[in-house]
């Protein structure tokens, strides 16, 4: 069972599966989810229009589209961050609000406290009631998986852009959360920091998690990508496993895009 | 320019002569203050903290207000604390008037305001910064008020300085309501008043020197303070 | 390392011990609370006395200075045991008005009138205090005023109404009502070079006189009383009665009637002990 679910009131819609023996197996509760006809408008600005779509795990979904497409709002949305003026997201029949405590969020600039590396990831656990006493091992194995071990005690902020996306990435998956979002991770650092987070959400993933991720890169969706969400306009103009995507999309918008083309 | 040098020369020889009375004085300055100022931060920051993070009708005029009283006049202070601690006000039995006890309400209540005000600028600047991951991680808006004020621990640190400075500095009220009572209720900044008033302004000047001084030196050593906790906390 | 929450809680403890340790504890001593008055205090008189009677007594005497008018009213209030003035016609309004038991004579002393050794209103050498009030207002020198409702201040009206003067009416401009205590005052006459009435004691210890002098004094008409009361505890029974009255008491007995006189500044005497004139009613 994940960590997450031993510190979070499971709540009536879980699906506790199990197979014959009675043990539970690896279903994760917060999957499928739903987003059913959903907008988004602000200030009389529509900037989700009518979404729907079904996910589902395991693996990574990329949520693809130029800048401007809505594709923040929209994670904002899953997430819980905000409401949407219609419409309706359900995570494993629940709302967005009630299965916060399940999923982590890594957002495009990490927003890191005036604290060590090691107290930054101290505080989730603070925040979610662990046991002071199991903190410090669990800290000490997210900073190892994240390769952050050495940094432990330095003052978060002034780490590298890409050291600090690492944190931000071992804090939200510290808790061994079912679903992570991830809010364009890599728009702001170097190749070398970009390829240091990757290799990170693919662990992330291996691990069971499932992987929802925000991108305007082509080729970081190329790379990433198992299913591919394209939006523009804060339309969904396509929702296909990545495979077939990149092989040739529907949609002339989406064909335009991967060809590198200023689509307005 | 007379007093001016006897000042300095006072000052010295009150200081290296450890005159006893000085140093009585200069103690129940420090305990005074530094009491009101506990309190004043006890009851100021998380109100300010609060007033930040919070929305309700009347929030706005409630800020306002909260500023305005960094600027309460000490010996209006005094008077009101007066007139309530007098034996014919409605705390008169408590039997607090001219006592230290109310010289260090008279300096919370101005203190207060200070270490509020500045405290729910500082909280209001990172909630800004910090909200949506806060929320992301699910923190009940306690857990939020204390993170904030953890991580603004440095300002909040300055706000504290800025009500000591205040409390140590002002004569007005405790004058009234402490009566400036020798051995019992004199401190610096009465002391220096009463030796005006009786002329011997080189001994005033010296005084001021000294409590300037110890202002230096209360805030040399939240600094360092605050350095070592900043080393080892991080 | 982060505090535990037991370490943590240690620490409020102490700091709670701490703010409550401030706050004064019942005094472990007797103590009585004098209001008196600025002049009084600021001539040394207490720092003198009172370290004697507590050592004789184990009664320790705080005393609160500030204007007559203000002793007074610290007194009805019931915020003070003892009320030590210098205006025979408050102290018998305060005990006719059923706020102090009965009045004590303890000492007297003088006025002296102050001013610029240059002298411009010519009153040098006089006797006559209402005649020198009267000069300095015909030659519009200027004069800085204790404007605070105090002894000093009443006794200092009285005069310009024996010299047919009314300072602060029209726009006197040499007249500066300073609203203080006797050493403010005196503070901002010599500022000003400017003329003022002052207690003899206070003037003695007063450490700015920079170019001022006494100029006139002897007059009976500056004659300065000082009379000690206790507070009624019958209408303030917190009233620490007892030590009050040996207050008093000790004030004018011939030990405290010899101390009193036996104070000396730079020299001189600065009152003269007076108790059995208590209740004569021709003093003014």
């Amino acid at each position: 069972m994940q960590l997450i679910d031993a510190l979070v009131k499971p709540n009536k819609t879980d699906i506790a599966a199990s197979d014959k023996t009675g043990a539970p197996t690896k279903v994760n509760p917060l999957l499928p989810a739903a987003v059913t006809d959903v907008s988004y408008a602000i200030d009389g600005c529509t900037l989700i229009d009518a979404v729907s779509c079904r996910l589902d795990g395991p693996g990574r979904t990329v949520v693809l589209g130029p800048n401007g497409a809505g594709k923040s709002v929209l994670l904002r949305l899953c997430h819980g961050l905000l409401s949407p003026s219609a419409g309706s997201i359900r995570w494993g029949g629940a709302s967005p609000a009630e299965t916060m405590q399940r999923r982590g969020m890594v957002f495009q600039r990490p927003v890191l406290l005036r604290r060590s590396v090691a107290a930054n990831v101290a505080h989730v656990l603070k925040i979610k009631g662990l046991p002071r006493a199991r903190c410090p091992a669990l800290v000490k194995a997210a900073l190892a998986q994240s390769g952050l071990t050495a940094l432990a005690h330095r003052q978060a902020r002034t780490l590298s852009g890409g050291e600090q996306q690492r944190l931000a990435i071992a804090r939200a998956w510290l808790l061994e959360p079912h679903v992570v979002l991830l809010d364009e991770p890599t728009a702001n650092l170097d190749p070398g920091a970009t390829r240091a987070v990757e290799d990170l959400i693919v662990n992330l993933g291996a691990a069971g998690t499932k992987i929802i991720m925000t991108t305007h890169d082509i080729a970081q969706a190329r790379r990433l990508a198992d299913e591919v969400m394209f939006l523009h306009h804060g339309r969904l103009l396509e929702h296909r496993p990545a495979v077939e995507f990149f092989a040739g999309p529907d949609d002339a918008n989406a064909a335009g895009f991967i060809a590198g083309q200023l689509i307005t | 320019m007379n007093d001016f040098s006897s000042a300095l020369g006072n000052a010295f020889e009150l200081v290296t002569r450890l005159d006893p009375q000085l140093f009585e004085i200069v103690g129940l300055s420090l305990e005074i203050s530094l009491s009101a100022v506990l309190i004043a931060a006890i009851i100021g920051l998380p109100m300010g903290a609060a007033l930040a993070l919070s929305n309700f009708p009347g929030r706005r005029a409630a800020v306002i207000v909260l500023n305005a009283l960094m600027g309460l006049p000490p010996v209006v202070v005094g008077l009101v604390i007066y007139l309530l601690l007098s034996r014919a006000g409605p705390l008169g039995p408590l039997g607090l008037l001219f006592t230290p006890t109310a010289m260090v309400i008279a300096q919370a209540v101005l203190v207060t305001p200070i270490v509020a005000a500045l405290a729910r600028q500082t909280v209001a600047d990172l909630h800004e910064e910090y909200d949506e991951h806060l929320r992301a991680i699910g923190s009940g808006p306690l857990q939020r008020m204390l993170t904030l004020l953890w991580d603004g621990r440095f300002r909040l640190l300055t706000a504290i300085l800025a009500g000591f400075g205040r409390a140590i500095a002002e004569v007005g009220a405790v004058l009234i309501v402490g009566g400036n009572i020798l051995h019992s209720t004199r401190v610096m900044t009465t002391t220096i008043a009463l030796e005006t008033s009786k002329g011997n302004l080189g001994l005033a000047l010296g005084l001021g020197i000294i409590l300037v001084l110890m202002a230096l030196t209360v805030n040399a050593a939240a600094m360092l303070l605050g350095d070592a906790a900043h080393r080892r906390l991080g | 390392m982060r505090m535990t929450s037991r370490h943590r809680a240690r620490s409020w403890l102490l700091a709670a011990a701490w703010v409550a340790a401030t706050l004064p504890a019942m005094a472990s001593a007797e103590s009585i609370t004098v209001a008196s008055t600025t002049s009084t205090e600021n001539s040394g008189l207490f720092e003198y006395l009172l370290p004697i009677f507590a050592q004789e007594t184990g009664i320790e005497v705080k005393v609160v200075a500030v204007g007559t008018g203000q002793a007074i009213r610290l007194a009805q209030n019931g915020d003070a045991d003892v009320l030590f003035v210098h205006h025979r016609p408050s102290e018998d309004a305060f005990v006719a008005e059923g706020n102090g038991v009965k009045r004590y004579g303890v000492m007297y002393n003088d006025f002296v009138i102050v001013g610029p050794a240059s002298d411009p209103a010519g009153i040098s050498g006089s006797t006559d205090a209402a005649g020198s009030f009267g000069k300095i207002a015909a030659t519009e020198s200027p004069f800085a005023s204790r404007g605070d409702d105090s002894g000093t201040h009443k006794k200092e009206l009285g005069l310009w109404r024996a010299a047919g003067v009314d300072p602060s009416a029209a726009n006197q401009s040499w007249y500066r009502e300073t609203g203080s205590g006797m050493g403010a005052t005196l503070n901002t006459a010599s500022g000003m070079n400017a003329y003022a009435l002052s207690d003899r004691a206070t003037w003695i210890r007063f450490g700015n006189k920079g170019e001022l002098e006494i100029l006139a004094a002897g007059d009976p008409a500056l004659f300065n009383p000082y009379g000690v009361i206790l507070v009624n505890p019958e209408k303030h029974p917190h009233v620490n009665a007892a030590a009050g009255q040996t207050f008093i008491d000790w004030l004018v007995s011939e030990h405290g009637q010899t101390l009193i006189g036996a104070y000396r500044i730079d020299g001189q005497p600065a009152f003269y002990p007076d108790a059995d004139s208590g209740d004569a009613a021709d003093q003014q």
